[in-house]
């Protein structure tokens, strides 16, 4: 079939099954969107390019699918920047189309031009500049390919002008292989080393399952409920993994690291045994390396070779994909007794329990004439919402209590931005989770500062009708800096106090959202309750929280984990 | 010390596909994991989709096995190898421009070449330019003894090198 660069773009991401992309035209992407109008493809037209970004961020978490952002040159591939390392530090799989000046004018500097594949070279797992329109059915096929495969991450494809308009014709193909030779994930792991981890799990008295963001990417959740079922193992869920062990379940510990549970982050301090699945010892995990479970040995399965000892050496190294690994492994143990072949591990449990009961989260009391309690406002949207609705945040304080006080207890109902940490992060990620899942209640909880960054995008989601939800903990503050200022640098407020303003309710309205601003406990529930009825457009909540309320436990930065400092009413002396 | 008898420099082969902006790539990683480059040579193989790098890294502050590992990331890197210098044969090209003001120094100068069995490639009313091809470490030899008469100007490849060949047949 003949056709043009142009047609042969939107039949490539039809042809990958593509249903939906974020994007927003200029001028060198301009061809693409003429042809779009025809397409299948639904096209959600965003405010600013990092919205399409992270929009396609949040679908990919909330569906497994990859997520698709089309923008034009320039600076609107530098603004797709951000999203790209955002998801390539999280392992969402991506796609990002960008359109490029004509390739007579690569070069020369011409409007609008940007060295794309050069830039994004470190913020995308791999990039293509096609230079030749017959190339372009196979580079998006194998861009998908590389998306979706091995370690999942962004891929991005940048589409010279010339190669877009009607003249550039070319004969419609379907790519069936891949022209990539130095590209070949390991998914299966060594059985030797399998059988090794599965008689260290069947010997250690303080064994500890650390599980990590790629139990969710390889769709791992249910063998590893098997795995600490069968050896009665605890489980902590990193803020990757948060609903990849059930928060529910009597094993799961919760979150480790810097603002993890007490007994989370002990267990793994004390443990004898770590056994990392799918996890990458983030410095937020590990807090002072030196000192972080000391006693442990590690069998750690990533299925990113270079993740193996590249922070923590392990002695059972196995590279491969979570999902089969796991499987082996409950087989491996299986077929050494299972559960019975351990040793009796009551004092370890005892010890767990013991912290567990010492130390829950916790927090103060409301008072009378304070502004809310940012971790009670998260409690009720808990208490008040459907068990599998998606919770998606920003990052800082918000992102912390979120992840700490709701309850997840299926896979992919929490979206955050983890490793780069991106503010802003919530209200496009959320719009792109319901789009995937138009079916479920998907609630950002942001906080005043982030929502700030990437607010606008509530008009494209007013007008595409998308019932996305968003409770804004608005202390007036740039919380987590604050939160420093306040314990290292003597309470010295340098640059950020927000003055809670603009009127979030007002400014929801004015972009086509219903708005709600809530001051007092009583309110609470009712405006949640209201905003669960609306269906048909955003719903934003300005809730008015505490300006000084604090994220415990923490482990101050460069501090051993055992030195957490837990919330003052459980501090001994 | 010399960087031949650097023992945190190790030498490793990358074959990757002969495309734009591989170099880049492989540059680019280095630089943002904080990997030295000590000396680098990339030319195409005789199969032309292929070229191969020759890179001398050094490791005294990051391991061998994550300077591999991040490399074989790249989707355009089909294979890598670490070669051990006991069991490689080791090849560098260096060109220099040496001051030869008198015919004393000319003639010293000239034995040295004969000695190293380097090359004169250029001759001035006043200098000399040579070149010589050797391992590394000859090459270094080479470079201190031309230090004395003053070096104007001089250039190395960076090294190349293939594994050495097996002297028994393994199969016989």
């Amino acid at each position: 079939m003949q056709m043009n660069g142009a047609q042969a773009v939107l039949k490539a991401l039809e042809h990958e099954g593509v249903d939906t992309v974020f994007g927003m035209p200029g001028g060198a992407i301009l061809p693409v969107y003429d042809p779009l109008i025809e397409s299948s493809i639904r096209h959600i037209l965003v405010r600013h390019e990092q919205g399409a970004g992270h929009m396609a961020s949040g679908y990919a978490h909330a569906t497994g699918r990859p997520g698709v952002a089309v923008v034009t040159s320039g600076p609107a591939a530098t603004n797709m920047v951000t999203p790209l390392l955002d998801a390539y530090m999280d392992s969402i799989p991506m796609v990002c189309i960008t359109g490029q000046v004509a390739l007579p004018a690569i070069g020369t500097d011409a409007f609008q031009e940007a060295d794309t594949t050069g830039i994004t070279m470190s913020a995308t797992k791999h990039n293509y500049l096609v230079t030749d329109v017959n190339d372009i059915p196979q580079v998006i096929h194998d861009a998908f390919h590389l998306a979706t495969t091995g370690r999942p991450g962004p891929v991005l494809v940048d589409i010279p002008k010339d190669l877009v308009l009607p003249t550039a014709e070319l004969e419609w193909y379907a790519p069936t292989g891949h022209d990539l030779p130095g590209y070949d994930p390991i998914m299966d792991g060594d059985p030797a080393a399998i059988a090794e981890a599965a008689r260290m799990i069947c010997e250690a008295e303080r064994p500890v399952i650390y599980s990590g963001g790629g139990i969710l990417r390889s769709r791992a959740a249910e063998v590893l409920l098997e795995l600490a079922e069968m050896t009665d193992i605890p489980v902590v869920t990193t803020l990757m993994n948060r609903g990849g062990f059930p928060d529910d379940h009597k094993l799961c510990l919760g979150m480790p690291g810097m603002h993890g549970n007490y007994t989370a982050v002990m267990a793994m301090q004390e443990a004898d045994l770590l056994i990392a699945l799918g996890a990458r010892f983030d410095d937020r995990v590990t807090g002072d390396r030196g000192s972080f479970a000391p006693d442990a040995k590690v069998i750690h399965v990533d299925i990113d070779p270079a993740e193996l000892g590249k922070v923590r050496h392990a002695h059972v190294p196995i590279a491969g994909d979570a999902k089969s690994i796991i499987a082996g492994l409950n087989g491996a143990i299986r077929s050494l007794g299972g559960g019975d072949a351990q040793p009796d591990r009551t004092s370890w449990r005892t010890t767990i329990s013991g912290w567990q009961e010492k130390y829950p989260l916790t927090y103060d009391e409301h008072k009378p004439g304070d502004r809310l309690k940012p971790q009670a406002v998260v409690e009720q949207l808990r208490d008040n919402t459907p068990d599998d609705t998606i919770v998606v945040a920003g990052v800082g304080q918000h992102q912390m209590w979120a992840s700490q006080y709701w309850k997840f207890n299926h896979p992919y109902t929490w979206i955050n931005s983890g490793g780069l940490g991106t503010m802003g992060y919530a209200v496009p990620a959320a719009i792109g989770a319901q789009v995937g899942q138009p079916d479920r209640m998907v609630w950002a909880v942001d906080g005043d500062g982030c929502f700030q960054m990437t607010c606008q995008e509530l008009t494209t989601a007013a007008l595409e009708k998308i019932p996305v939800k968003i409770a804004i903990l608005n202390n007036s503050y740039l919380g987590m800096v604050r939160q420093w200022q306040e314990l290292f640098y003597d309470e010295r407020y340098s640059e950020t106090h927000l003055h809670t303003l603009p009127d979030f309710k007002m400014m929801a309205e004015s972009m086509g959202c219903v708005g709600f601003r809530v001051d007092s406990p009583e309110e609470v529930e009712a405006t949640i309750q209201k905003a669960n009825e609306v269906d048909d457009r955003p719903v934003v909540i300005d809730f008015r929280t505490l300006e000084d309320e604090k994220v415990y436990p923490m482990v101050p930065a460069g501090a051993s984990n055992s030195d957490l400092l837990v919330d003052p009413s459980q501090r001994e002396g | 010390m010399s960087a031949a008898e650097n023992c945190d420099l190790h030498t490793i082969v990358v074959l990757v596909e002969n495309k734009s902006g591989v170099l880049a790539r492989i540059a680019g990683l280095f630089s943002r994991r904080g990997f030295n480059i000590e000396s680098l040579a990339v030319a195409p193989t005789d199969d032309e989709r292929f070229s191969r790098i020759t890179i001398v890294v050094d490791v005294s502050s990051t391991s061998i096995d994550q300077v591999v590992k991040q490399l074989d990331k790249l989707i355009n890197v089909l294979e890598i190898r670490e070669l051990d210098p006991a069991t490689s044969v080791e090849r560098e090209l260096l060109m220099v421009t040496v001051s030869a003001p008198t015919p004393e120094s000319r003639r010293e100068i000239i034995d040295l070449v004969q000695i190293f069995d380097a090359q004169v490639l250029n001759v001035g009313f006043d200098q000399l330019m040579v070149s010589v091809a050797g391992s590394p470490r000859r090459l270094d030899d080479f470079e201190a003894l031309l230090g004395r008469y003053g070096i104007a100007e001089m250039q190395r490849t960076g090294k190349i090198a293939l594994s050495e060949l097996a002297k028994v047949d393994p199969s016989a």
